[in-house]
């Protein structure tokens, strides 16, 4: 069991270098003109459009920071030549359980984002931007809005940008309470003022997403590293990180940890340097050994607070091809051993009942159904054949999810998410679960089992 | 007519920011519930109007989402994360105590929801859509009742500025 790094890691500060060095107003014009901003963007408008895309984004490595981690350039390139209008969405709806880093992003530093979009937009010829930005961040709302404002005022937004003769517009499209809408085609569902249900691919969002218009979306954190990429050069940000997992990326650590919060630091440090540096989650503040964490954000599998999980480096392609889990949002969540994993694992499952947007029945029911089965046995209700059960509904969201890649019978990845508490329950802590389930509800009359 | 001038205009303003006016439909709803306190149905029909869709299509995109009520919520919209981070640092204790407290209270709706991005300073809530963190059951209700009393301003119910 793990007890201190050997060597203490850092940070890596690129995206969140101007809100930790200007915390009194990293987020007003005044601050974010004095740090830097714009000066990528002003670089970006005097290089050919396309190359910063084929070239620099391409030549960086930089993949999606909202979860999947698809390559940007990649997304960028499917855009069919030549089709106008076509669009760019940031996807602000950060509702990943544990995931804050793009809260922070919009509310301190709304400027690297909007310089971001407009460096993007200009690369794929784009001139109506939007964001769709969580409900609940209202405070993150009033500064991206004063910040556009501002923008505009600058003549870094309009017509006939800096004299380029580039022009682009951003509207602020603000969410009302759905996770599904971190989903890309839900989240368009939404910005065209439907309910937020996810469309069938193909046809995939860059050949008909928005109005059916040729449509990019990308992570705010993915657009906020852009003016980085610009600034250094492509090949220069791709020294940085490790194999496929290029740059750096914001971890949001929180549960048992000393220090929790955003860290930004340079892909390829472990788990344990992550969760033990002193400089960054500090170990649990009980002194009690990790017992598992949730690596990449809630739909992720789980890892456990082995040697051999908390060695493991973050690699985007490492950890999902060794362990089946991901990085995906960059939450990592820390439990230690006073946790009753089934508590969690029904926490989720509730979660995950609740956002399910109940266009495909396996999610619409199965989440449910694995809900009241956690609950009953994180209550003490469990049944003996519980466990099977758990998996007999796990199956038919997701076949196979415990030999990953699995399949799913779902349209969106919301479904398989759902499974994954039960699926990490299976592989660790199968044991315990039994033994819930075994001294099981032996005292309470038939008539009164719960089940919700 | 549901929203008075300084929103219409504003409203009118919103419609024109999109291609198509029927995106328009979350931004009105937000803008009328910060007005009247919950998204009424003469709101509704009214935003069916600016937009040019049926009534109905506005509640089948309203009903989806669970920001906006329906129905009258009160003055103050409390919400107390017990997601996976709140989970074990006490956001159910938090919640628990609010509803007790405020249950027999019009103006404060206490409302368990998901995660709301604060997990690095869990335990959370939001009033009105403003961040409090760090809580526990007792400072939670003070700052409810700061807000009561006037000592906090508190944002609309929508989470807007009036």
């Amino acid at each position: 069991m793990s007890d201190a790094t050997t060597t203490p890691v850092g940070e890596t500060r690129f995206v969140t270098a101007r809100l930790r060095e200007r915390p009194d107003d990293s987020w007003t014009i005044e601050g974010a003109l004095a740090s830097g901003a714009y000066n990528a963007f002003r670089q970006a408008l005097t290089m050919d459009a396309e190359s910063i895309g084929k070239e620099q984004v391409a030549a960086s490595g930089l993949r999606g920071r909202g979860g999947a981690g698809f390559p940007t350039a990649t997304k960028w390139s499917f855009l069919p030549p030549d089709l106008a209008p076509r669009y760019l969405v940031a996807n602000g709806d950060e509702g990943e359980p544990s995931t804050f880093k793009d809260r922070m992003l919009v509310e301190r530093d709304p400027h690297q984002l909007v310089e971001g979009i407009a460096i993007a937009a200009y690369s794929i010829g784009c001139h109506q931007a939007f964001v769709y930005l969580r409900g609940e961040f209202a405070l993150g709302y009033e500064r991206l809005m004063q910040a556009i404002k501002d923008a505009h005022a600058r003549g870094f937004l309009g017509q006939n940008i800096q004299g380029s003769g580039f022009d682009l517009e951003i509207a602020v499209h603000r969410g009302a309470g759905a996770y599904i809408c971190g989903e890309e085609t839900a989240l368009l569902e939404s910005l065209e003022g439907e309910r937020g249900m996810p469309r069938i691919r193909p046809p995939f969002p860059a050949i008909a997403g928005l109005y059916a218009k040729p449509t990019v979306i990308n992570n705010v954190e993915t657009l906020s590293t852009l003016p980085h990429i610009v600034t250094m050069g492509g090949a220069k940000y791709a020294e940085l990180g490790v194999n496929k997992s290029t740059g750096t990326r914001i971890f949001s650590l929180s549960g048992h940890v000393k220090r929790p919060g955003n860290y930004e630091v340079e892909l390829g440090i472990t788990f344990r340097d992550l969760i033990f540096s002193p400089e960054l989650g500090g170990g649990t503040p009980s002194g009690r050994p990790v017992k598992f964490f949730i690596p990449g954000g809630a739909s992720s599998q789980w890892l456990t607070g082995s040697d051999e999980h908390l060695d493991a480096p973050l690699d985007m392609d490492f950890v999902q091809q060794t362990f089946g889990v991901m990085l995906g949002s960059g939450a990592v969540m820390v439990y230690d051993d006073t946790v009753n994993p089934v508590l969690v694992a029904w926490r989720l499952a509730k979660f995950f009942a609740h956002e399910s947007c109940g266009k495909c029945t396996p999610c619409r029911e199965g989440a449910g159904w694995i809900e009241k089965v956690l609950y009953r046995i994180s209550h003490g209700q469990g049944r003996p054949g519980d466990l099977d059960l758990l998996f007999s509904v796990g199956n038919s969201i997701s076949p196979g999810v415990l030999n990953a890649p699995f399949t799913q019978t779902t349209i969106c990845p919301l479904g398989p998410s759902a499974v994954s508490g039960v699926a990490s329950l299976h592989k660790y802590f199968r044991d315990e679960v039994v033994e819930m389930c075994r001294r099981g509800p032996r005292t309470i009359p038939v008539s009164a089992e719960v089940t919700r | 007519m549901t929203f008075n001038p300084t929103n219409l205009a504003r409203a009118l303003e919103i419609v024109a920011q999109y291609p198509r006016p029927k995106s328009a439909i979350l931004p009105l709803a937000h803008l009328a519930q910060d007005q009247d306190g919950w998204l009424t149905p003469e709101a509704m029909r009214e935003i069916a109007e600016l937009v040019d869709v049926t009534p109905a299509e506005v509640l089948g995109t309203c009903s989806f989402y669970t920001m906006f009520k329906r129905t009258p919520c009160g003055t103050y919209v409390v919400s107390v994360c017990t997601n996976v981070t709140c989970l074990v640092l006490g956001g159910p204790e938090i919640l628990e105590h609010l509803e007790d407290r405020y249950a027999d209270d019009p103006d404060v709706h206490v409302e368990e929801v998901e995660c709301l991005a604060a997990c690095g300073n869990a335990p959370s809530m939001q009033v009105n859509y403003e961040f409090h963190e760090h809580l526990n059951p007792d400072l939670a209700a003070a700052i409810v009742d700061d807000y009561k009393s006037g000592e906090l301003t508190a944002r609309g119910v929508s989470g807007g500025r009036q």
